[in-house]
């Protein structure tokens, strides 16, 4: 397994639970859960382009 | 929308009855079988998928099961991987995980052992908020 189906994984497991235990109903659920995968994803992309371009 | 004592349907006043904290055991030792108690299956059913998901992929990266406590770091994993419940006691059992660190994706596969166990105890209170009506 590669670094970014391993971040994908990652952000996908925890940002199911989080969905589950953090918000009361079903859609505030799935629109928590995407918030954080994104959150998740989007972050690790980012960070990874900010190394990139200090280690140059 | 909180529901009033008196207006419980069967299943829930089943799923009320008991030891108050059951569900939190249960969903410690067995990751979603609190909300399975519940009768919460569909949320069950996607936090033991998740958590298990996140702990076999840790075991299959060859990560690391925290076995004892040398460190603060160590003392920290070890809380972490004990979240996990009986997947940490029966995979410590099996000789399952690795004692060392040996490939790099071992320390991916570490991570993401304490943090399945991490996330075993959030669903674990939830389903204990669950059982108090703290959370509908």
């Amino acid at each position: 397994m590669t670094h970014f189906p391993a971040v994908l994984l990652f952000a996908l497991f925890a940002s199911v639970v989080f969905g589950i235990t953090q918000r009361e109903t079903p859609q505030r659920m799935v629109r928590y859960g995407v918030y954080c995968f994104i959150l998740f994803a989007g972050s690790a992309v980012v960070l990874s382009w900010v190394m990139f371009l200090i280690a140059r | 929308m909180a529901t009033t004592p008196n207006k419980l349907t069967s299943p829930q006043k089943d799923a009320q009855q008991g030891f108050v904290y059951l569900p939190l055991i249960a969903g410690w030792l067995v990751p979603g079988a609190g909300h399975f108690l519940l009768r919460k299956w569909g949320r069950g059913a996607l936090l033991a998928v998740s958590i298990l998901g996140m702990f076999s992929i840790g075991i299959a990266l060859q990560g690391k099961l925290y076995g004892g406590a040398h460190d603060i770091l160590d003392m920290l994993g070890l809380a972490g991987d004990l979240g996990n419940g009986m997947l940490y006691f029966v995979s410590r059992a099996l000789g399952l995980g690795a004692d060392q660190i040996q490939v790099t994706t071992a320390d991916y596969g570490t991570r993401f052992i304490v943090v399945a166990g991490l996330l075993n105890v959030i669903a674990a209170v939830d389903a204990h908020n669950l059982r108090t009506g703290r959370k509908a």
